[in-house]
C-alpha cells in the first residue's frame, strides 16, 4: 500500500503509520493466528466448540468477496461479518462499539446498501459484494471525495464512529450524489456519534457531494 | 460483549418445503431467521439456545411485492423495510405502510430488516430482554409491574400478568389496513387476519403471535379496502432514531366530502397487541371531520387505560395522536 501522505504531521485517516503502531501489531498478531488455526482467538464460543455446525449446517470454507478482491476464510456459522472482517481478514476500519445494531461503528455496505456488520452472520451474505471503509478509496490510496471532505471540515472528533460515517455518506453519494442537507442527515441517522459532531459529519458529506 | 454468541448449526435453504421440514423437525430447538435483528442479540445474550438456525432469505419466493388482482398488494415476508418504504405501488396505494415502515430503528436496520421479522419480533421488556426468569419467559413474576419496577414503555390495555407492548411499528398500520398474514408449515397454509395474529398475555403469555415451531410466515396480503384512503401515521419515541415507539398511531380515513364516511385507528405500544380503537372509529364515523370531532374521538382514546406506575404519560400521549390523526 502506499503512504496517502508525504508529510509526517498526524494523519487521522491512515492506515499506515509508526512500523510498529498498535494497529500494525494487532494484524501481526491476527495472522499469526489465522496460521496457527484461527479457532485459537475465538474465546467466547460455546463449550470451546471450534468445529462449526455439525451435519447438514454450512460449509466452513468459504470465499467472500471483500473490497472488490476474492478472499477465502474460515467462517463458523455463528460468526458475524464484524468478526470475520476485523478479526479473520484484518479489515479494522471496521469498529465494533455496542454489538447490537444500536450505534452503526460497524456499518459496511452488502451489495452497495449499508448494513451493521455486527448483526449480520458472515455466512448470509457470502455470495455480496461487501464494502468496507477500506474499500471505499482509489486503487492507490487516494482519500474518497467523503473522506477528503471529513478532513477539511475536522468532522471527526474522537474518531470512532468515523469509518461508519464515512461508509453511510459515501453509500448515500453513489444512489444520490446531489442530496439536500435533510437527505444527508437521514443517511446518517443510523450512525451515532458519541461525541455529537453529527454537523461537521453532514457539513463534509454536502461538501462532498458539491464537488463529486 | 464483543465475544462470539453461542454455536448452532446454520442451514441455507432455497425453497419454502426445505425450511418448513428442517424447521419442523428441530421444534423448539429451531429458529427462523430473516434479517436477524432481534435475532442475533438473543443469541449473543445467551438467552435463546436454539441448536438449529435456519436462515430464510435464501428462499426468493419468499421476497417481492405484488399487486392482487383484487386491487390489494402481497408482501412477501422476507421483503426488508427499506423496500416496503419505498415500493411505488405500496407508496401510491398504502401510504400508510410506506410511513410506518420508514420509521422502523434505523437506516441500516431498514435495509435488512425484514417485515416478517418486524410483525413477529418479541417483547421488548428490558427484564424479559436481560434474561430475567418473568411470566413470559415462563416464570412466575413480572419484574416491571411491581412497586419499583420500571415500566415507563409498557401497556395501558390488556395486562394479564404481563405488562409488555407491541413493540412494532409496521403492525399497527397493517390492523388498520385490514392486513392477513399467510402461514405455512408442513400440514398446508392458513390465512389469518393481523387482529388474530397478534396475540396478549391472557391468550399466551411467552408468544407475541400465533406462530409456533415449524411455522413460517410467508406473504401479509392487503386487501384493495383502504387503497388511496387518507391516512396518518406518527411515531413518539424518545429519540428521532433507533427507538421503538412509547406511543405510535396509524389511522385510515375514507372521506365523503367532508364527512368521515369510514376510519380505521390502531395504537401501538399501549398493549401487548396493536390497539384497534373501535371505541373512537364508531364515536367519529359519519361526523365532520373537523376540530370538534377530533375532540371527541381523542377523549374517548384512552378509556379503560390502566396505566402502571411510570406510564401515565401515555394517556395524554395517546389522545393527543388521535387527536391529530382525526383533525388531519
Ligand atoms: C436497535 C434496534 C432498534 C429497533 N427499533 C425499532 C423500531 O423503532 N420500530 C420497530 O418496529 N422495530 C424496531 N426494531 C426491531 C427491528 O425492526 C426488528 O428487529 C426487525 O424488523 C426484525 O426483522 P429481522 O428480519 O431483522 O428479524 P429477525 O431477527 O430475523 O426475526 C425476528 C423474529 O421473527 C421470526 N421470523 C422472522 N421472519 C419470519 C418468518 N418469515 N416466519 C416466521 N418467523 C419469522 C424470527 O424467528 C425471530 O423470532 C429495532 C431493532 C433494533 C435491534
Ligand atoms: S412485563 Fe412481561 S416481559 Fe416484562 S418482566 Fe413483566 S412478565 Fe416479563
Ligand atoms: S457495533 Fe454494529 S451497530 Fe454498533
Ligand atoms: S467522533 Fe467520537 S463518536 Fe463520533
Amino acid at each position: 500500500m502506499q503512504k496517502k501522505f508525504s508529510s509526517d504531521r498526524y494523519d487521522p485517516l491512515s492506515t499506515e503509520r509508526d512500523a510498529l503502531s498498535r494497529r500494525t501489531f494487532i494484524k501481526g498478531v491476527i495472522a499469526a493466528g489465522t496460521v496457527a488455526g484461527a479457532a485459537g482467538l475465538m474465546t467466547g464460543c460455546s463449550g470451546g466448540d471450534s468445529s462449526g455446525g455439525g451435519a447438514g449446517s454450512v460449509e466452513r470454507l468459504v470465499t467472500i468477496n471483500v473490497n472488490g478482491k476474492d478472499r477465502p476464510v474460515d467462517v463458523m456459522p455463528n460468526e458475524t461479518l464484524a468478526h470475520t472482517l476485523r478479526n479473520k481478514l484484518g479489515l479494522t476500519g471496521t469498529k465494533l462499539g455496542c454489538d447490537r445494531a444500536s450505534c452503526g461503528a460497524c456499518t459496511v455496505m452488502i451489495d452497495g446498501v449499508t448494513t451493521y456488520s455486527c448483526s449480520t452472520l458472515t455466512h448470509m451474505v457470502r455470495n455480496k459484494k461487501i464494502v468496507t471503509v477500506e474499500g471505499v478509496g482509489g486503487p492507490n490510496g487516494e482519500l474518497h471525495p467523503v473522506q477528503q471532505a471529513m478532513i477539511e471540515e475536522l468532522a471527526p472528533q474522537c474518531g470512532y464512529c468515523t469509518p461508519g460515517q464515512v461508509v453511510s455518506g459515501v453509500a448515500l453519494l453513489q444512489r444520490n450524489p446531489s442530496p439536500t442537507r435533510d437527505e444527508v442527515r437521514h443517511a446518517l441517522s443510523g450512525n451515532l456519534c458519541r461525541c455529537g459532531a453529527y454537523n461537521n459529519y453532514i457539513n463534509a458529506i454536502v461538501k462532498a457531494a458539491g464537488r463529486a | 460483549m464483543k465475544d462470539m454468541m453461542p454455536n448452532f448449526n446454520l442451514v441455507q435453504p432455497t425453497d419454502l418445503a426445505s425450511a418448513i421440514s428442517l424447521l419442523t423437525d428441530a421444534g423448539e430447538n429451531g429458529w427462523a431467521i430473516a434479517g436477524g435483528h432481534d435475532s442475533l442479540d438473543w443469541f449473543k445474550d445467551r438467552i435463546k439456545r436454539p441448536t438449529t438456525v435456519v436462515d430464510l432469505t435464501g428462499i426468493d419466493s419468499l421476497k417481492g411485492i405484488r399487486e392482487t388482482a383484487d386491487g390489494g398488494v402481497e408482501i412477501g415476508a422476507l421483503t426488508t423495510l427499506t423496500e416496503v418504504e419505498l415500493n411505488p405501488i405500496i407508496k401510491e396505494k398504502f401510504g400508510l405502510l410506506s410511513s410506518a415502515a420508514g420509521r422502523v430503528a434505523s437506516p441500516q436496520i431498514r435495509n435488512k430488516g425484514t417485515i416478517g421479522g418486524n410483525v413477529s419480533q418479541d417483547a421488548r421488556c428490558w427484564y424479559y430482554r436481560s434474561g430475567l426468569d418473568c411470566y413470559r419467559a415462563g416464570g412466575n413474576t413480572c419484574y416491571s409491574d411491581t412497586p419499583e419496577g420500571m415500566n415507563r414503555e409498557h401497556c395501558l390495555f390488556g395486562a394479564s400478568r404481563c405488562v409488555a407492548v407491541s413493540p412494532s411499528d409496521t403492525a399497527a398500520a397493517l390492523v388498520s389496513l385490514d392486513a392477513s398474514m399467510v402461514i405455512q408449515n408442513s400440514s398446508g397454509e392458513k390465512v389469518v387476519a393481523a387482529t388474530d395474529f397478534f396475540i396478549g398475555p391472557a391468550i399466551d403469555i411467552e408468544n407475541m403471535t400465533i406462530l409456533k415451531p415449524g411455522d413460517v410466515l410467508t406473504a401479509i396480503r392487503i386487501p384493495a379496502t383502504w387503497a388511496g384512503a387518507e391516512f396518518y401515521f406518527e411515531k413518539v419515541a424518545d429519540r428521532n432514531s433507533w427507538d421503538f415507539p412509547l406511543v405510535n398511531i396509524a389511522a385510515a380515513i375514507k372521506m365523503n366530502g367532508s364527512t368521515i364516511e369510514d376510519i380505521r385507528i390502531t395504537c401501538g405500544a399501549v398493549e401487548c397487541v396493536p390497539k384497534r380503537l373501535n371505541v373512537v372509529e364508531d364515536i367519529v364515523r359519519g361526523s365532520e371531520r373537523n376540530e370538534d370531532t377530533a375532540n371527541l374521538g381523542a377523549g374517548a382514546a384512552a378509556r379503560g387505560a390502566v396505566p402502571l406506575n411510570y406510564n401515565h404519560f401515555k394517556i395524554p400521549l395517546m389522545e393527543g395522536l388521535v387527536r391529530k390523526a382525526i383533525r388531519g
